[in-house]
């Protein structure tokens, strides 16, 4: 009986596989044509000339690409903690509104990153509100807060701008620990900190992996933040990209860094694809339960 | 239900409401109140008004509106037909096909847009695939760059299907492109309409790869923004990043509604 229902149905699939497989072709073609040829003639720019060794020697790009480095792990960590807050009190307190905050964060991750630093000018600039209201107060005419143009003050955006990146995966792994965990540790005299570090953060690692080292990659690769900035203080390896390329026209130049910086953000990405994999395979599927019952 | 006492609670809430408060609210509402003021020297903006918007929306940065809108839609509509058709395909294919288009599809997501404008402005400067100086190259750097969203919201939405409604269609002796037409693309309708509305807003923002390869012909919104502040201009920034997010934001609820109407489907 099951021979007779599946014969007609194997080779059915077995006749469509080759001619179904050829449609990925195209699409493919296109993007091997419009992103790894791009690429790989940046990398094969880099080699005109000695640029290789007068841009490794100068200065100034080691400068850029440890800042680059620093800048990255720091607004990480910091969107790391700030996350990790936000998604626990989302999930876990609940309480009138939190679906529209919901909402924001979602929202926000779709907005462009240079918004924040031209908000930060009016903000915290040096004659900006809260500097304004600092000098109210104290009576004192000199500004307080004066971290803009400094890397502190690319952190504090990049930050801002990245701490959704974090909540959204932890929001997913939360949503799958089933509430009856929490209850039951709580009704054995369990603490808050307790049921948090032994029940809830277990299950989160994965996703927090995930979305550092999402955030991470994202930081590195940031350019809106630190060109809106435009202190001669703060380059990171994509502004001298730019700097190099369109400003000074030094194409060569440009690509030297492009493709340090590119086999930087290939790295990372490939440890994010790791942590990602470990996660969708150990939980389900990871993003499914972004979307909140309504 | 983490925390029992109603003190601890309300203490987790105001830390809470001051975190989303400064960092999701303030810079939206300090954007939107600096394109309204006429200058901001204390605590609180003054002499509020509407006049930068309407320098915002007359003119050049009406042009680079328009420039924004019609590059979104055309990168985005490309980028979804694409990223739609190699994500159906590549659920058919063999294992290392699929591995090889997951990888290559997600790689603009990987690199730094920078070095995607760097890319395209060496690679296609020159004949045959001379696009530099031209409307084309900047709308060909969006599709490249959204595409990648477009294909990964896809295919997480095709993973999520229950593969039971094209097996039954199949094997009540509905062709290919039927079930294609009639069960896949209509249950991926809300993904589909989702997809749209982040590429159309990533599309609008998009500045890392603009500003490598953009003609002084065809000047985005945030390449105008830029200008404006780096002339010292913040002021007419913030009006013109209102605007930005604004029509953003329209987009987005507009290309949300079909997935709402899907659902009710």
């Amino acid at each position: 009986m099951t021979a007779l229902l599946e014969s007609p149905e194997a080779p059915a699939a077995r006749t469509r596989r080759p001619a179904a497989w050829l449609w990925v072709l195209p699409p493919l073609l296109v993007v091997l044509l419009t992103v790894l040829y791009p690429l790989l003639r940046v990398l094969a720019e880099s080699w005109t000339g000695d640029s290789w060794t007068q841009v490794l020697a100068s200065t100034l790009f080691r400068d850029a690409l440890w800042r680059t480095v620093t800048i990255a792990a720091a607004s990480t960590a910091g969107a790391l903690v700030l996350g990790t807050f936000l998604a626990i009190v989302l999930a876990f307190v609940p309480f009138r509104g939190s679906t529209v905050i919901g909402r924001l964060i979602d929202t926000v991750l779709a907005l462009p990153s240079f918004l924040i630093t031209l908000a930060f000018t009016f903000l915290y600039g040096s004659a900006g509100a809260v500097n304004a209201a600092l000098s109210a107060l104290t009576g004192d005419p000199a500004p307080l807060l004066d971290f803009l143009y400094t890397p502190a003050g690319v952190i504090a955006a990049e930050v801002t701008f990245f701490t959704p990146f974090v909540v959204r995966p932890l929001l997913a792994a939360f949503s799958l620990i089933p509430r009856a965990h929490l209850d039951v540790a709580a009704s054995l005299g369990a603490s808050p900190w307790t049921v948090l570090r032994r029940v809830v953060m277990p299950e989160a690692w994965p996703a927090l992996a995930a979305g550092g080292s999402l955030v991470l990659l994202l930081t590195l690769n940031e350019f809106g933040i630190v060109l809106f900035t435009g202190a001669k203080g703060v380059i990171t390896l994509p502004v001298l990209i730019y700097t190099r390329g369109i400003v000074t026209f030094d194409l060569p130049g440009a690509a030297v860094i492009a493709t340090v910086q590119v086999a930087l953000s290939l790295l990372l990405y490939a440890g994010y694809r790791v942590a990602f994999a470990r996660m969708t395979t150990r939980r389900g599927s990871g993003d499914a339960a972004v979307e909140q019952p309504r | 239900m983490l925390l029992w006492s109603s003190r601890g609670r309300t203490a987790a809430l105001v830390v809470f409401a001051v975190v989303v408060l400064v960092v999701f609210i303030a810079p939206l509402a300090t954007v939107v109140a600096a394109g309204l003021a006429g200058s901001w020297t204390g605590a609180l903006p003054s002499d509020l008004g509407l006049a930068r918007f309407g320098t915002a929306l007359s003119g050049q940065d009406l042009a680079s509106l328009s420039v924004s809108l019609q590059t979104a839609f055309v990168a985005g509509a490309v980028a979804l037909i694409l990223g739609t058709w190699a994500a159906l395909a590549a659920g058919d294919a063999p294992g290392w096909l699929r591995r090889l288009t997951d990888a290559v599809f997600h790689l603009p997501i990987a690199v730094p847009s920078v070095a995607i404008g760097l890319g395209l402005l060496i690679a296609f400067n020159e004949r045959p695939l001379l696009l530099g100086g031209t409307r084309w190259i900047v709308i060909l750097a969006h599709t490249v760059l959204v595409l990648a969203f477009a294909f990964s919201a896809v295919s997480a939405a095709l993973e999520r299907l229950d593969p039971a409604y094209r097996r039954a269609a199949e094997s009540l002796g509905a062709s290919p492109v039927r079930v294609l037409t009639r069960v896949t693309l209509p249950l991926l309708l809300p993904a589909l309409g989702a997809a749209a509305g982040l590429a159309v807003a990533l599309s609008m923002g998009e500045l890392g790869a603009t500003v490598m390869v953009y003609p002084a012909t065809w000047k985005t919104l945030p390449v105008t923004i830029f200008g404006l502040t780096d002339r010292g201009q913040v002021f007419q920034a913030a009006a013109g990043t209102t605007v930005l997010l604004a029509v953003t934001l329209l987009a987005l609820i507009a290309l949300g509604r079909i997935r709402g109407r899907a659902v009710l489907r």
